[in-house]
């Protein structure tokens, strides 16, 4: 085994914020690591150093035995060194060839070669099974394709280690068992992997070695087969963590109804004639394959799109004006599927992001106003309360990690006490400690009373969150079947559309 | 209307639309080349007239024309290295640090131009650039002196959008050059640095600039007074977003615009009974309306304003 890469006694500060402490991690040639820890341990930190996006305060990076300057990209994309970055470092309004070639020739000559790098990527294509059409514009890839995308960008510039930021955090189960599929071909072919992943099934399976990261610093390192799911769980968060059960629910009267809405040409995917009922104290799941409307239904129910037709009621009456601001003031509380995106915006404070929403209520404003006081008090409230670690009131909310983001908003929706929760995958890129809290904050919602429509990929998830579940299928919805009664098979049935299969399934059983 | 038609077929009319263009494509291609890097550079209007007065000044002590105009270009490139550092490194608003560097560049072009020329009631004149004999077809009729008769750096100026073009679509430096205007963590991930790059992109476009207030002093009015930029450089920050940032277009919107002034000079003359302020505003009244049309289907980069930290998320 021939050691490729060694990062020895990084640490790394941002402030007060210690990221990484005294961290020393190897990679042997062919090999997959998997880089486990809670949100905010310090993994993106720690690959950012070894890809010399930023500088460490102390320690080393060498490849293959040579030391790496700090500071420089370049040099370590020569080394051959490629990342994969959490949020895609990707140029929308260029074109995938544009987006790979850009950087790799020397920026002094006269003409692009384009004709031999549109060879070079059809090779790599071929090799590895990725396919992208070279001319099509950035902007108009899909999630799995920009990841594809951002992996050719790596093998273009012939990286022989390649870094993987929760490369399946936003991708569907069948994408990401092609990427795995993809990585297995890579390393066969004599490339040698990191990837950070919170899913730990996906660990389990790909990694032949797991390192785990608590608040900055390595606390275990595992060869996969001499470990357990439990035990990395335990591991990275530093004690027992288990998802809390769903109590019995006691539906109350029905606090969202939806009448045949229908809606195309905004928000992505079109709906074509969507029904549904919601009942307070009860949690209706919605699963199905991204790109069927999932992301259009919770648009519309959060107010940023008015149906072409249909009707949305709201506790019996009908939501006349479809507005966010209405819709908040309906009782409706929401968890964005796109957190950076849709959920906050980076270069305000916490506590900014935190009362925005809300911020004409006489709570958080008086005849114009502004009461910071009470803004910045809700805001350390929703901080504690909900254990978002790593920023304080004042910090702007872009240097919290993504699943202490995700915390805050989830204390922004409930701290409202809304009647109705839509909840768009909400433990994306979470890890399982955070997971389990945001799992708990859902049923305790449901308690109380409020009716949660959760829109999931993670089928676990929506089992162990809803009561009913439907699948929404082109744009359309599924009857409702108990979630008791559901396992993988009739959910596939579902999510393929076979609902008439679906249903008989559950008379045989 | 016979009035109109006499207008348009004369000759003079179109010999001075290029004319006219001239400092408008220099304006233009230099703010287009700071904005495909993402950054706004309203000191444009300011790095005009210090490029006028410096060119004007060259020439006047005794510099052949051509120093002249590499003289302004040197000092619209200071000018746009100030703006690149306050703006890129250090991340200040741009709208302010451009308009800072207005008020300073033309109040200190008019402090230089005392200095050098202390009392003198009417301002000093310079022998400017003469019109070539291109191919020695100048003396065709009416597209002689259209095309081929014009200044030196009238011709410089159309090379320029030709290079402007290649360069920003089919070579690695515009290809970095766009990424850096759209989404510099892309290019810093590709191992370039966004900061370098933007400095120097902003340092050629204020050279650009600069060139254009020279070709007013060297080639259009034969000397300088404090005042003759004009606005020439707002309406080269608006034809760029006419443009859409494409260096042909730039082009075009320059013609468009120039043939609009052209064309109200000489109808001032020849209509009466209308206030003569009316025909002046027409040409900016009718590039706002090109404007509104043709700014809805604009792409913007993405990363227009946007100041870059590294090592920030
Ligand atoms: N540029 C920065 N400025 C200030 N603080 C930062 C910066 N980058 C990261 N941090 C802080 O450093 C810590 C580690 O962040 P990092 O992004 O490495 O976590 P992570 O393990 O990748 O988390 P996640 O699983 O949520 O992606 C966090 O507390 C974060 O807030
Ligand atoms: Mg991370």
């Amino acid at each position: 085994m021939t050691r490729v890469l060694e990062l020895r006694g990084i640490t790394k500060r941002f402030g007060a914020v210690t990221a990484n402490e005294d961290v020393s991690l190897h990679l042997d040639q062919g090999e997959i690591v998997a880089l486990l820890g809670e949100n905010g341990a310090g993994k993106t930190t720690l690959m950012s150093i070894l890809f010399g996006h930023y500088t460490a305060d102390a320690g080393t990076v060498r490849v293959d035995g040579a030391e790496l300057p700090p500071g420089r990209s370049r040099a370590a994309i020569q080394a051959g060194v490629g990342m994969v970055h959490q949020h895609f470092a990707l140029a929308p309004n260029l074109s995938v060839l544009d987006n790979i070639v850009t950087g790799t020739e020397p920026l002094w000559r006269p003409v692009s070669r384009r004709s031999a790098a549109r060879a070079k990527l059809a090779g790599l294509m071929d090799r590895f099974g990725l396919t992208v059409d070279p001319d099509s514009l950035v902007a108009d890839l899909s999630v799995g394709e920009c990841q594809r995308v951002e992996i050719l960008k790596a093998l273009y510039n012939d990286a022989r280690i390649l870094i993987l930021d929760e490369p399946t955090a936003v991708l569907t189960t069948q994408e990401a068992e092609r990427l795995f599929a993809t990585l297995r071909e890579m390393t066969g072919q004599g490339l040698s992997l990191i990837f950070i992943s919170h899913k730990l099934n996906e660990v389990m399976a790909a990694a032949d070695r797991v390192v785990v990261l608590r608040g900055g610093r390595v606390v275990a390192e595992r060869a996969t087969e001499a470990t357990s799911k439990d035990e990395l769980a335990e591991l990275m968060v530093g004690r027992r963590v288990e998802r809390p059960r769903r109590p019995p629910a006691t539906p109350g009267p029905v606090v969202l109804e939806a009448r045949d809405l229908r809606l195309s040409g905004r928000g992505g995917a079109s709906l074509n004639g969507v029904s549904f009922a919601l009942r307070s104290g009860e949690t209706l799941g919605i699963i199905g394959v991204s790109g069927n409307g999932q992301t259009t239904l919770a648009g519309l129910v959060s107010g940023l799109y008015a149906p072409d037709s249909g009707a949305l009621l709201v506790k019996g009456r009908e939501i006349t004006r479809h507005a966010v601001p209405d819709a908040i003031a309906a009782g409706i509380g929401r968890i964005p599927e796109d957190r950076h995106a849709e959920g906050a915006i980076g270069d305000l404070s916490l506590w900014e992001n935190a009362v925005l929403e809300r911020i004409w209520s006489p709570e958080f404003s008086r005849r114009g106003l502004v009461r910071r006081r009470a803004a910045r008090a809700a805001t350390a409230e929703i901080i504690r309360g909900y254990d978002v670690r790593g920023a304080g009131v004042d910090s702007r909310i872009r240097l919290l990690s993504g699943g202490n983001m995700q915390k805050l908003i989830l204390g922004r929706a409930l701290s409202a006490d809304p009647d109705i929760l839509v909840a768009a995958q909400p433990s994306r890129g979470l890890d399982e400690g955070a997971i389990a809290a945001v799992h708990a904050r859902l049923l305790e919602a449901r308690a109380r009373g409020a009716g949660v429509l959760l829109i999931s990929e993670d089928l676990d998830e929506v089992l162990a969150l809803s009561d009913r579940v439907r699948a929404i299928v082109g744009g359309r919805l599924s009857p409702a079947i108990p979630s008791d009664d559901a396992d993988a098979r009739r959910l596939g049935l579902m999510m393929a559309g076979d609902w008439a299969a679906a249903g008989e399934d559950a008379h045989a059983v | 209307m016979s009035v109109i038609f006499d207008i348009l077929a004369a000759v003079g009319l179109w010999e001075a639309v290029l004319r006219i263009a001239t400092p408008l494509i220099f304006g233009t291609l230099g703010v287009l080349l700071c904005e495909r890097v993402g950054v706004l550079n309203l000191g444009i209007e300011g790095i005009m007239t210090f490029g006028a007065m410096v060119g004007w000044l060259t020439v006047y002590s005794g510099g052949d024309l051509w120093t002249g105009m590499a003289a302004a270009a040197l000092g619209g490139a200071a000018f746009g290295l100030l703006h690149a550092i306050l703006t890129v490194p250090l991340g200040l608003s741009q709208h302010v640090t451009g308009l800072g560097i207005t008020l300073f560049a033309s109040s200190f072009a008019y402090y230089v131009f005392r200095l050098a020329v202390p009392v003198a009631t009417s301002p000093p004149t310079v022998e400017p650039f003469r019109p070539l004999d291109v191919f020695g077809l100048a003396d065709l009729p009416v597209v002689g002196p259209v095309l081929f008769g014009q200044t030196a750096p009238t011709y410089l100026a159309l090379a320029l959008v030709v290079v402007l073009a290649w360069v920003i679509y089919r070579t690695p430096l515009g290809l970095a050059l766009r990424m850096a205007g759209e989404n510099p963590h892309a290019l810093d991930a590709q191992g370039v640095d966004p900061i370098r790059l933007r400095i120097w992109a902003i340092m050629a476009g204020s050279a650009l600039m600069a060139m254009g207030g020279a070709f007013l002093t060297l080639a259009a009015f034969n000397s300088f007074f404090p005042t003759m930029v004009q606005g020439r450089g707002w309406i080269c920050v608006a034809l760029v977003v006419f443009a859409s940032w494409r260096p042909g277009r730039a082009l075009l919107g320059a013609l468009l615009f120039a043939f609009f002034d052209a064309f109200q000079l000489r109808l001032q003359t020849v209509v009466d009974g209308v206030p003569y302020q009316l025909f002046l505003m027409a040409p900016y009244l009718l590039s706002i309306l090109a404007l509104i049309v043709m700014a809805r289907r604009a792409r913007v980069p993405q990363a227009l304003m946007q100041p870059y930290r590294r090592g920030e998320r």
